[in-house]
């Protein structure tokens, strides 16, 4: 009873209130939600003024071709040189290598888990696939430094594992879990229909799914693929842990450095140009991510289509 | 039926089925390995002592505590902070904005930012956190940082349960005579509170396993820090998973390294679960 009377109380007070500064209030809030609409707008741009203001200086003393074109990075050297054609190649061939492996194991089991299974064996394995997106990249990086490193050396006969093969094995883990996910949305996109149709027509269900679905499913797929690519070439901690991390132009069984890792590496002790150089080639991985989502972004306004 | 197909279509039926088998008995195997071999490995080594001491240098002896207090400061600064802001933007994407180009605009914004690198995060918060506002290497810079990190899944659950929010719930409201900021706190945020909730525990999880976003921001250092010392500038100190690199690459200290390895995977486990469960609990409340 007593808190009605407040609540009543109350509500006399605020009414008229509210009909005074009502409209203000409304006008506050509306420019508040905007701000915050545009707060992810704003974060993008003073992210790449950043990027770019503390980039380009080195990019500029060293010469663009040089930079990027060099395959030398000796910064402690006498006369130092910061070519970052090792580290281009090595994330180039470390993201290629992964997504060779990864891309066709995620994509059959996505068709596993929408076509094959059944609803209790497909929820389960999703789960499992759940959790592996949210293991910490340095949790995979232990594990391959543990487990796959040694096995690495031991099996090819190697004096050290830690090199781009390892590497490459621990990114195709890794993107595994995007490229399953997007995968299943595309093909369970696929209309009924297409199916049934490829089914009456006297084509097994096996046939059906690879002749009928997963092409139907392409672009989505496609989609699947240039998201892997952006996890393999922006995956830093991991590959730090199991590549060797030393700046060679890169051999499957060498040790390497990639773009991600050349940054994280030499950060905490470098100064001057070499540290200004790092900024340039975190510019450069930016500049790849820019175009990769630039490219996903047009598969799938193209699929929307 | 069968019978009629030639025997090529049957073998490679055979082996097609058995591709797609074997790829998803793969990737069980991997994962079940991979849990079993780092809780194996791991669960011995996590005590009491490693719980509630910091590691001493002098006794050879090895504590997470501060990197457990470090990962819990990082997590309320953050979500203190991206809260508001994510489901503030996606209040204005769902209910306010007119603008499609806006709209398209925002979302864009959104998605590159969700598909920026960690390492990249991590420099720029750098520059701009450490450096540009001179808060020196800190919690506070790893939280601001993470803060850009997490907005985009903060926006997208919340936006996408908006999304389900019927609109007769908002006539009803504004029929009656709510302001829209008073219909929005009173009918439409309510009904959206699982994907607020979800977004919450997805991004919980992203800070716990965040690390290169944290090497440069937040700092290595292992000393215990009380709240105070947490907000004020030059408060550094390294999260579970940073700790975690360091125990393994530059100290050599496995045992350390998989003991927290193994915290890591049973605070995913849980956080994977709870997204789940809480999305449909809150849901069916809702109905009811």
């Amino acid at each position: 009873m007593k808190s009605e009377t407040i609540q009543t109380v109350r509500i006399q007070q605020k009414a008229p209130r509210r009909n005074f500064s009502a409209e203000i209030f409304e006008k506050i809030m509306r420019v508040l939600f905007s701000v915050c609409g545009f707060i992810a707008v704003g974060f993008v741009i003073v992210i790449t003024i950043f990027l770019i203001i503390s980039g380009v200086p080195a990019i500029k003393e060293i010469g663009i071709t040089k930079f990027l074109f060099g395959t030398k990075w000796i910064p402690t050297a006498d006369s130092p040189e910061f070519g970052i054609m090792p580290f281009i190649l090595a994330s180039f061939y470390g993201t290629f290598g992964a997504i060779l492996i990864g891309v066709p194991l995620g994509i059959l089991c996505a068709v596993f888990l929408t076509k094959i299974s059944g609803k209790r064996i497909s929820e389960v394995v999703s789960g499992a696939v759940n959790l592996m997106a949210g293991i910490p990249s340095v949790v995979y990086g232990l594990v391959g430094m543990i487990v796959i490193v040694p096995a690495v050396r031991e099996i090819f006969g190697l004096p050290d594992g830690a090199n781009l093969f390892s590497a490459i094995l621990v990114l195709a883990v890794m993107i595994l879990p995007s490229v399953i996910s997007v995968s299943e949305t595309a093909l369970n996109a696929v209309p009924k229909e297409f199916e049934e149709a490829s089914l009456a027509l006297g084509a097994t269900k096996t046939e059906t799914i690879f002749k009928v679905t997963v092409p139907a499913a392409k672009s989505g797929i496609l989609a699947a693929v240039v998201l892997g690519v952006g996890r393999a070439i922006g995956e830093a901690m991991a590959v730090m842990m199991v590549s060797g991390n030393v700046a060679n132009m890169p051999k499957i069984f060498g040790s390497v450095r990639f773009l991600t890792t050349a940054v994280a590496s030499e950060m905490s002790y470098s100064s001057g140009l070499q540290r200004q150089a790092l900024f340039s080639i975190a510019l450069v991985l930016f500049i790849f991510i820019m175009a990769i989502n630039l490219v996903l972004n047009l598969v799938i306004k193209r699929e929307k289509k | 039926m069968n019978e009629k197909i030639s025997n090529t279509r049957k073998i490679r039926d055979f082996i097609l089925k058995s591709l797609v088998w074997l790829s998803a008995v793969i990737i069980c195997l991997l994962l079940l390995g991979m849990l079993c071999f780092i809780l194996i490995k791991g669960l011995p080594h996590i005590s009491l002592k490693l719980l509630t001491t910091k590691p001493s240098l002098l006794n050879d002896t090895a504590g997470i505590l501060p990197n457990l207090l470090n990962t819990l400061y990082i997590i309320m600064i953050t979500l203190l902070i991206v809260l508001p802001l994510g489901v503030g933007s996606a209040v204005y994407l769902n209910e306010y904005a007119k603008n499609k180009k806006a709209v398209q605009l925002i979302e864009l914004a959104t998605e590159t930012l969700a598909g920026i690198p960690s390492i990249i995060y991590g420099l720029v918060g750098m520059l701009i956190f450490v450096q540009f506002c001179s808060l020196g290497t800190s919690l506070l810079a790893g939280a601001f940082t993470l803060v850009i990190m997490t907005l985009p899944t903060i926006i997208r659950t919340t936006q996408e349960s908006l999304k389900t929010v019927p609109d007769s719930y908002r006539e009803g409201s504004l029929g009656l005579g709510a302001g829209k900021w008073y219909m929005i706190r009173t009918a439409v945020l309510p009904s959206a509170i699982d994907g607020i909730v979800t977004g919450c525990i997805l991004s919980v999880g992203r800070i716990v396993g965040e690390s290169a976003a944290l090497l440069f921001t937040a700092g290595m250092a292992n000393e215990i820090l009380n709240p105070v010392q947490a907000v004020s500038k030059g408060g550094a100190g390294s999260t579970l998973t940073v700790s975690m690199y360091m125990y393994a690459k530059e100290r050599g200290d496995f045992d350390t390294a998989f003991a927290i390895a193994a915290i890591l995977l049973i605070l995913t486990l849980l956080l994977n679960i709870s997204a789940k469960f809480t999305a449909k609990l809150l849901k069916r409340g809702d109905k009811q």
